[in-house]
């Protein structure tokens, strides 16, 4: 029974994500304007945890402001002007994916930073390999003691 | 020795490579001063002039609400503190908000998301620092401010135009190095 209460609890914790934590009593009633919410939503950081978007977040500035999006939504304004709303009061800081600037430069440029290390890498790597082939002495010439018995393990296998 | 194509093509990840390092060396720093906070919200309010709202009065403390015109035009710099009584920092905070107002500052405060009762019973017990006290229950105010959680204290030089702000509680050492300069400059 506790197993069964246990595996359910599982299932729907993976299952909360994808629903979002918005009850069905801030929603909108329209479907479209609601997705229109929730994909909005999705792009803006809850501020409080931080490593959530406000439709996933619990914390109680997440609702303020997903009910904010809703009202705004509701009241006929498109998407650009309620991002801005909420942009407007706490800056980039809230965008799940800022704006190039200096201050977010590392963070855009950390895939070709890492590319061209990994690469970098990969390079001197292959240098040193080559360079290790090239060092193998060349192999001395056979004496004419290992000629003759090369010569008669050959004729032993062609036998 | 010529620049190349090819020798331009072998130095530009290498100049990329310093960038990204002077980047982070950058970023470490700030870390060790405390000048760079990752987790820190920095509000776009600094240099402007606080949003426009009205905030009406905590009934039982008798103090006045005020409103974003009231900022405008003051003798001297002003604190305003967002705060609650359900807020453990704003416990910790307060003997600083005591000790300014003592000194004759003034601090303005907004109670934020707070039950009227539980907010009077507070400024009872720990005494009160506002000369003003304007009540946001629905939080609305706070989040035009870009108020992220409580304590935030904003500093507004005479024309009512913010010049500072702090997210978590007034330390002493707030105080001493933030507050009192800045408290000065703005004189």
């Amino acid at each position: 029974m506790r197993r069964l209460a246990t595996l359910a609890l599982l299932g729907w914790a993976s299952l909360a994500p994808a629903l979002g934590v918005g009850l069905p009593s801030e929603m909108l009633r329209d479907p479209a304007q609601e997705e229109r919410a929730r994909a909005i939503g999705r792009e803006l950081r809850c501020l409080v945890c931080q490593n959530q978007s406000i439709e996933d977040s619990e914390a109680e500035l997440a609702r303020d402001l997903r009910r904010i999006v809703r009202e705004r939504i509701a009241a006929g304004e498109d998407d650009r002007a309620v991002v801005d709303y909420v942009h407007d009061r706490y800056g980039d800081f809230v965008l799940l994916r800022p704006p190039f600037s200096a201050a977010t430069a590392l963070l855009w440029g950390m895939p070709l930073l890492a590319l061209g290390g990994g690469g970098l890498a990969l390079l001197l790597l292959r240098r040193r390999q080559r360079a290790e082939q090239g060092a193998w002495p060349e192999p001395a010439p056979l004496t004419p003691e290992e000629r003759a018995r090369l010569a008669a393990l050959e004729d032993d296998a062609a036998r | 020795m010529p620049l190349t194509s090819r020798r331009m093509l072998m130095l530009a990840p290498l100049g990329i490579a310093v960038a990204g390092g002077a980047g982070f060396y950058a970023m470490l720093r700030g870390l060790g001063t405390g000048s760079y906070d990752p987790r820190g919200v920095p509000s776009v309010l600094v240099g402007r002039a606080a949003p426009p709202f009205a905030l009406p009065p905590l009934e039982a403390t008798g103090l006045p609400g005020f409103t974003d015109a009231e900022l405008r035009d003051l003798p001297a710099p002003i604190l305003v503190n967002f705060w609650a009584s359900w807020c453990v920092p704003c416990i910790i905070e307060h003997p600083q908000l005591m000790r300014l107002a003592r000194e004759g500052v003034a601090v303005w405060g907004v109670n934020y998301k707070d039950k009227p009762a539980d907010a009077a019973q507070f400024l009872t017990r720990h005494g009160n620092p506002f000369q003003r006290l304007g009540a946001d229950q629905p939080g609305r105010v706070a989040i035009d401010w870009g108020v992220y959680g409580v304590p935030e204290t904003y500093l507004l030089d005479r024309k009512g135009i913010v010049r500072w702000r702090w997210p978590g509680p007034v330390t002493p050492e707030v105080l001493e190095q933030d507050i009192r300069p800045l408290l000065r400059r703005h004189a």
